[in-house]
């Protein structure tokens, strides 16, 4: 039995095997299961900038692009299996959206020499390219994401918030764990009493750690959750009526998906951002006429707009940029792999790029380098108006704390480099 | 006109009693063997090892052990997916700690180190049953996953908590790390398969597999024919516990390379494997391998017809593979209640007496 469905298995991965001119940039996404309310916006948002590519532009560089997509549901083992096959097609980049997947593909993309893009996910400490040649995590990541929220506190408190306290609920896995230390060592500098609220998997049943916000009344709370986790989060808030203003969720909870089933009980909800929000861009013209209109958006083309698809064409145009550089430097339009990695090595994402894209005042401005594959940690705050629907931006972009980060991320990529026998090395 | 015993003389006690007693059966057995191991490492590529062939041979493993607990010794467990993190979790501070061991001796030591938690854990058995045990016994799922995700040194104070395995070798070879070569994963987790379902046979037929399965059928009799409940049941759940262990450890150091225990062995693991046990058979080692062919071939099988084949939106694929998967089990289970090890018995008297059935 199991020969037989082995080799239909293998007939049927033959002849999904994409030809091997084009540009390939799997989509390894998730539509189903508890995290698809993050995982189809971000999915349908990446898919529609390369068709917009394709449509408008006849790809990059004159080679067509393709897309094939595969389905993780968020788990990691469907996530190697995802990997595993479509690596062979060609492969250029991969953006995994799980933090779960992304630990596991680290020294698999290493051994197979296909960089790893994972924005505002993942290992924070794969910003020192010394050590994480493959993996590229710009424009920031989860500890900026932790200081720029303590950070818009020290700036509603004057600069002192050591007498207030703050309780951290979290995603209880390697996503949600990741900002303790970072959260750690900025109270040990400003003072503020930590509070660390895990929430398993995934993430319905939080009764409990709110009833413990409500006892405890910290001043602030910060959310790293996911998926149905955040809904459910805000919620119970609202229910508790805790102060929305002071309730701040990281780049993953900050979406119309979480708040709107909330209604009026959201409104005044922060979450931080390193991207701009809503659709009045020069871009969207553009995917309206070479793709909405043409009845090529993927999905059911009902979040065009919403934050987590506006990061599903930001990671999409990240990446296309990166490969216009890699066309650039090596002189071909058909990159492998390895051309790729210099291309997302040498991205510069400049105000004027950004505009000449359609996509003015979008995100903030950065360069990579060998040494720095995470950006310089720049993110703004979002908060939702209930009534208007909308989310907005209430901050300028703002630098994290470089000077407590810096060291951390030295310190953990360190330690993998000496547990995996790296040498690091620019 | 196959499986017959005619002709087929046997002269002696342990011919007699051999596992395939039908010659016929037995070159295809060692034609299965053979073809694992001599021919299908030549062939293997990244996407087999790591899609088909480890998944499965793990599963298999898993579904031996729990195979044992239940199907042999009739104790429900719901446990399996903590013992697998035990399991996970041994091999990784075993590997960490000491380097330089050869990594079959971390699986194995890992192995003993589950069949001790299990051990612990079997304890309440003597006192209760059926489902009042897996209750007894799903606290011990959430206990230990509880306890992997709250105590840093298991996971060697990392900040994710995640634990990762880096990279061990046997022989010169490495095993686990991204620089294994496909043959190497594959046949390192063959040889476990091999010798887990060897033990496990060989165990299940001799004293303490008839211990176990006087248990399961009336552990009062049992006991009165001079079965000691406590010795049975618990080395039920000691050996039952070091397969499961020795998959726990497969699945993360060769398998998966990373994991967060609250995602790879939370309850769901728990409950895939028991279906695996219930669907492929109760009380059979082939049918931990067909239960876990099914559960873990089947889906993939699907996902590459459906998007790959027919190009389905991959959401649409997914949801189908669960209506697919789901109305299959039930059509098994109402056709043959027995599992598909019973479905295999019974092609096999059919095709005894084929082409004359009269």
């Amino acid at each position: 039995m199991k020969l037989k469905l082995a080799a239909l298995a293998l007939g049927a991965v033959m002849a999904a095997g994409p030809a091997m001119a084009d540009l390939v940039f799997p989509s390894l996404s998730y539509r189903t299961g508890p995290y698809a309310p993050g995982g189809i916006p971000f999915a349908d948002g990446y898919a529609d900038y390369f068709t917009l590519l394709n449509e408008r532009d006849g790809g990059i560089g004159g080679e067509k692009i393709q897309m094939p997509e595969c389905e993780t549901a968020y788990n990691t083992e469907k996530g190697v299996e995802c990997y595993e096959s479509t690596k062979g097609s060609g492969a250029l980049v991969y953006q995994p959206l799980s933090t779960g997947i992304t630990y596991q593909l680290i020294p698999k993309v290493a051994a197979d020499g296909i960089p790893m893009l994972t924005s505002g996910l993942g290992r924070t400490s794969a910003k020192n390219g010394a050590v994480f040649p493959w993996v590229f995590n710009f424009p920031a990541n989860y500890w900026d994401g932790a200081s720029i929220a303590i950070k818009h506190m020290l700036d509603l408190n004057g600069g002192d918030i050591s007498d207030k306290k703050i309780a951290l609920v979290y995603h209880n896995s390697a996503y949600g764990k990741e900002p303790i230390r970072t959260l750690e060592e900025l109270a040990t500098k400003h003072g503020y009493e930590l509070t660390l609220l895990p929430v398993d998997h995934p993430g319905q049943e939080q009764k409990s750690q709110w009833l413990q916000i409500r006892r405890e009344k910290p001043d602030y709370v910060i959310m790293y959750g996911w998926g149905v986790m955040n809904q459910v989060a805000i919620q119970e808030a609202a229910n508790i009526r805790f102060p929305m203003e002071n309730f701040i969720g990281i780049w993953w909870s900050g979406s119309e998906n979480d708040v709107v089933p909330v209604g009026e009980g959201a409104h005044g909800y922060k979450a931080v951002a390193f991207h701009n929000v809503g659709d009045d861009y020069p871009l969207y013209d553009d995917l309206k006429a070479y793709v909405f209109d043409k009845g090529l958006a993927a999905g059911a083309g009902d979040q065009h707009g919403s934050v987590v698809y506006n990061r599903g064409v930001y990671a999409a145009m990240l990446v296309a940029e990166a490969a216009k550089a890699a066309q650039e430097i090596h002189g071909t339009a058909a990159i492998t792999p390895v051309m790729m990695r210099d291309g997302m090595e040498n991205l510069e994402m400049t105000e004027e790029k950004m505009t000449a894209l359609g996509l003015p005042k979008f995100g903030p401005e950065f360069k990579v380098s060998c040494e720095n594959h995470g950006g310089n940690g720049y993110g703004a705050i979002a908060q939702w108006d209930a009534t208007a629907g909308e989310w907005s931006l209430i901050t300028d972009y703002f630098q994290s704390d470089q000077e407590v980060l810096a060291p951390l991320v030295e310190e953990d990529s360190a330690a993998y480099a000496a547990e995996n026998g790296i040498e690091p090395g620019c | 006109m196959f499986y017959r015993e005619a002709g087929d003389f046997k002269t002696s006690y342990t011919e007699d009693n051999q596992t395939f007693p039908i010659k016929f059966d037995r070159y295809r057995y060692y034609a299965v063997l053979v073809f694992a191991f001599a021919v299908v490492p030549f062939v293997i590529n990244d996407y087999w090892v790591n899609a088909v062939f480890l998944p499965f041979l793990i599963y298999a493993i898993a579904a031996i052990g729990l195979n044992i607990l239940v199907g042999y010794c009739g104790q429900v467990s719901l446990g399996t997916g903590g013992f697998m993190a035990v399991g996970a979790y041994a091999v990784y501070k075993l590997m960490t700690a000491f380097p330089d061991v050869s990594m079959f001796i971390h699986v194995i030591l890992a192995g003993v180190i589950t069949a001790g938690v299990g051990v612990l854990f079997g304890l309440p058995s003597l006192r209760i049953k059926g489902f009042y045990l897996a209750v007894a016994t799903l606290a011990a799922q959430f206990f230990l996953v509880w306890l992997f995700n709250r105590v840093p040194w298991f996971y060697n104070y990392s900040a994710s908590g995640q634990i990762s395995s880096p990279e061990r070798t046997v022989l010169g070879v490495p095993i686990t790390g991204a620089e294994t070569a496909p043959w190497a994963a594959y046949l390192f987790c063959l040889v476990f398969v091999t010798l887990s379902a060897l033990v496990a046979r060989n165990l299940t037929r001799g004293m303490a597999g008839r211990k176990w399965m006087a248990i399961r059928d009336m552990d009062i009799a049992a006991e009165i024919i001079g079965v000691n409940p406590l010795k049975a049941k618990l080395t039920a759940f000691a050996v039952s516990s070091f397969f499961v262990g020795i998959s726990g450890a497969l699945f993360f150091s060769v398998y998966l390379g990373a994991v967060e225990v609250g995602e790879a062995f939370g309850i769901n693991k728990s409950f895939l494997v028991l279906f695996m046990v219930i669907i492929g058979g109760l009380g059979s080692i082939f049918g931990s391998f067909a239960g876990a062919a099914f559960l873990v071939l089947l889906p993939v099988l699907l996902k590459n017809a459906l998007v790959g084949g027919m190009g389905w939106p991959t959401d649409l694929a997914a949801h189908l593979e669960f209506i697919i998967v789901g109305g299959l089990i039930i059509i098994f289970l109402i056709a043959e209640p027995h599992g598909l090890a019973q479905l295999w018995r019974v092609t096999k008297e059919k095709l005894r007496l084929w082409p004359f059935p009269h």
